[in-house]
């Protein structure tokens, strides 16, 4: 079973077409893999469909604005995967 | 582009509604001179407003729809002046801010065309667009009644 880092670097790459190898645990998908916000929006809607979960997008987008998180705290992909996994045993509990 | 909401499904999944060609149209004089065809980017977009009806029920006239993405738009045949298009939406999924649908046109059965669409779902940028929306609503007979609280 591939991990949550590997099914959501595989999502980005197929989504974005940006090179597989280039996408790491520490890669922020917006800094560093230059994702804008309409290609995140396919991106959620894949790992939604991946996961059977619901990001909570419009959540992080306001905590952000507001100053309360940065955008490493979703956007890293390691630290979104953890978000997911946290996401998904809050489903299966 | 929309003129009628026919139904709209109980668990707001689906939608169907009907939208006339234009007998008349200035668009038609150079799409194209002497040989009047709707243009496709506009069958594009009454397959999205239907899908924005859908969406605002979901919302219940809380957020707005903006289309984002168009995705395999197929544009199958022909569509000309006078021709009574039944449209037809279905959410396929709802993220947090956005909503992918899967949209078809048909006319007496047959497709005409079909897209997969994303909107973003966003808070009303501007008091005066909700009115104005929820006035067309009562226009193609969309059941505001229903979705909107007094």
């Amino acid at each position: 079973m591939s991990s949550t880092f590997d099914t959501v670097a595989n999502i980005i790459a197929e989504t974005c077409d940006i090179p597989r190898d280039t996408i790491t645990p520490e890669s922020h998908a917006i800094d560093d893999l230059g994702i804008d916000s309409l290609d995140f929006l396919d991106i959620a809607f894949a790992i939604d469909k991946a996961f059977g979960i619901k990001l909570p997008l419009e959540q992080w987008t306001q905590e952000v604005n507001d100053g309360k998180a940065t955008t490493e705290q979703y956007f890293v992909l390691k630290n979104l995967c953890a978000q997911i996994d946290e996401l998904v045993a809050a489903k299966t509990a | 582009m929309v003129d009628r909401v026919v139904a709209i499904d109980p668990a707001l999944k689906t939608i169907h509604c009907k939208g006339l060609v234009p007998h008349e149209s200035s668009i038609f004089e150079g799409h194209f001179p002497g040989y009047p065809i709707m243009p496709g980017v506009l069958l594009v977009e009454a397959m999205a407003q239907t899908t924005g009806w859908l969406v605002l029920a979901r919302n219940r006239f809380d957020k707005m729809p903006f289309l984002a993405t168009v995705k395999e738009a197929k544009l199958r045949t022909f569509v000309v002046p006078g021709q009574n298009l039944d449209l037809f939406s279905e959410i396929l999924h709802e993220g947090s801010g956005f909503v992918v649908a899967k949209t078809h046109t048909s006319l007496d059965g047959k497709p005409i065309c079909s897209a997969e669409l994303t909107f973003r779902v966003l808070p009303w940028p501007e008091g005066r667009m909700k009115t104005t929306v929820l006035q067309v609503a009562q226009e193609v007979a969309f059941p505001v009644g229903d979705y909107v609280d007094a």
